[in-house]
């Protein structure tokens, strides 16, 4: 029942009070990118909690099973960021075999997941927290993911409704989001106390 | 002979120049946005972080830009990410070495240098079509835009959250800090209404 207990409160954790987005700046650049429409932002996020998932697995299995042992912690980025690139390498040819329009809308940022700091970042804090087992740290993956997901469809609807505003000339675009963003964070700021 | 080496010397004078402002990484291109929020409550940690961001992106655009002709286009961007990361371990290392405290309050940023946008866009953008020393110039002239942003942003957040800057008290005894800009809040509100007031500036111009 602890264990259980456990895997709640640290997903709960990942996805509101931790959200690597609104409390880590993790993945800020699709997050101002690819927050125009809801469905885009819906699909970025599922890309991005599917990589998330595979690779915060993959690189706690490989940081647990060969670089510790071994004795190999230095090489722990390089390891890291090859993981990733692979699993990236990997949804985008699965995409474009099976959901051929899916991969044309994602069109640049689907090679950029690579490059996205959430997916990377998430792989060093199951380190930073010294996540000791490999359920914890798959929770904590997918938790994550969605957690981005999550703050990214938020962001996309306010957007969308953002058109509608007489926002100033000079806060169009970037500024106005990165406002947006802030208050939102503020927001999330209110979960801190749930547990 | 000598029109043309003032011609090399204009245009290295202006890719250094480029990345201060022009082209400024963070504040016009809007790269590398992750770590300008996440390090720049404070002007120290944020300091630090632009000269790990200068060290990097030097190497990795000397390392770059002397293997461009071998690189195989589908394997560039990997090739780009494998030598960025190495140099970001090197730095975590010297970084450990010589400044823990700041290794400490940097945390997982360090290596997420890894994956800042900036460091790979000069890779791809700069070091993959140009000689070393121009690459050279280009890093030096991003990397110090880079930094330049981070303090500025750094620097507002540090006086009107905590009243210090670099950690020496600054404002009055009066003065009650706005803590709500040493927290994530701040760090969004204060980047947002800083692009905007560069976008202001560049409107006015124009």
């Amino acid at each position: 029942m602890d264990t259980v207990y456990l895997l709640i409160t640290g997903f709960l954790s990942v996805v509101l009070i931790n959200n690597l987005v609104l409390t880590k700046f993790l993945g800020i650049c699709p997050y101002l990118g690819v927050s125009g429409r809801v469905d885009m932002a819906f699909g970025m996020g599922l890309a991005v909690t599917f990589v998330m998932t595979l690779s915060g697995t993959l690189t706690w299995l490989i940081d647990h099973m060969v670089l510790i042992p071994l004795g190999l912690e230095v090489t722990r980025y390089v390891c890291f960021i090859l993981v990733i690139a692979s699993a990236v390498q990997l949804v985008e040819m699965y995409l474009r075999k099976f959901f051929p329009p899916l991969y044309d809308s994602f069109g640049i940022f689907l090679p950029l997941i690579v490059t996205n700091c959430a997916i990377l970042g998430l792989c060093l804090f199951l380190n930073l927290w010294g996540i000791d087992s490999l359920l914890e740290a798959v929770v904590l993956s997918v938790g994550g993911g969605i957690g981005f997901t999550m703050a990214i469809c938020i962001m996309a609807g306010i957007r969308e409704n953002l058109r509608m505003v007489d926002v100033p000339q000079c806060l169009q675009g970037a500024p106005i989001t990165l406002i947006t963003a802030g208050i939102l964070s503020l927001a999330f700021m209110g979960f801190a106390g749930i547990i | 002979m000598a029109t043309d080496s003032d011609g090399q010397m204009c245009v290295y004078k202006d890719t250094l120049l480029a990345g201060l402002w022009r082209e400024n990484p963070v504040l016009r291109l809007l790269l590398g946005m992750c770590p300008t929020l996440a390090v720049t409550a404070a002007v120290k940690p944020a300091f630090t972080m632009g000269m790990c961001v200068i060290f990097v992106l030097v190497c990795s655009n000397v390392m770059v830009s002397l293997m461009r002709d071998r690189l195989k286009p589908h394997l560039r961007i990997l090739m780009f990410t494998l030598t960025i990361a190495t140099f970001v371990t090197i730095a975590d290392l010297l970084l450990k070495a010589f400044q823990p405290e700041m290794s400490d309050a940097l945390g997982p940023y360090v290596p997420l240098i890894i994956v800042n946008c900036a460091i790979i866009a000069r890779a791809e953008a700069c070091a993959s079509k140009n000689p070393v020393l121009l690459s050279i110039i280009d890093a030096l002239g991003m990397g110090a835009g880079f930094t330049l942003a981070l303090c500025v942003l750094a620097g507002i957040r540090e006086v009107l959250g905590t009243g210090k800057f670099f950690e020496i008290q600054v404002m009055p005894e009066a003065f009650v800090p706005w803590a709500a800009l040493s927290m994530p809040v701040g760090a969004f509100l204060a980047l947002g209404f800083l692009l905007g007031l560069v976008a202001l500036i560049t409107q006015k111009r124009s």
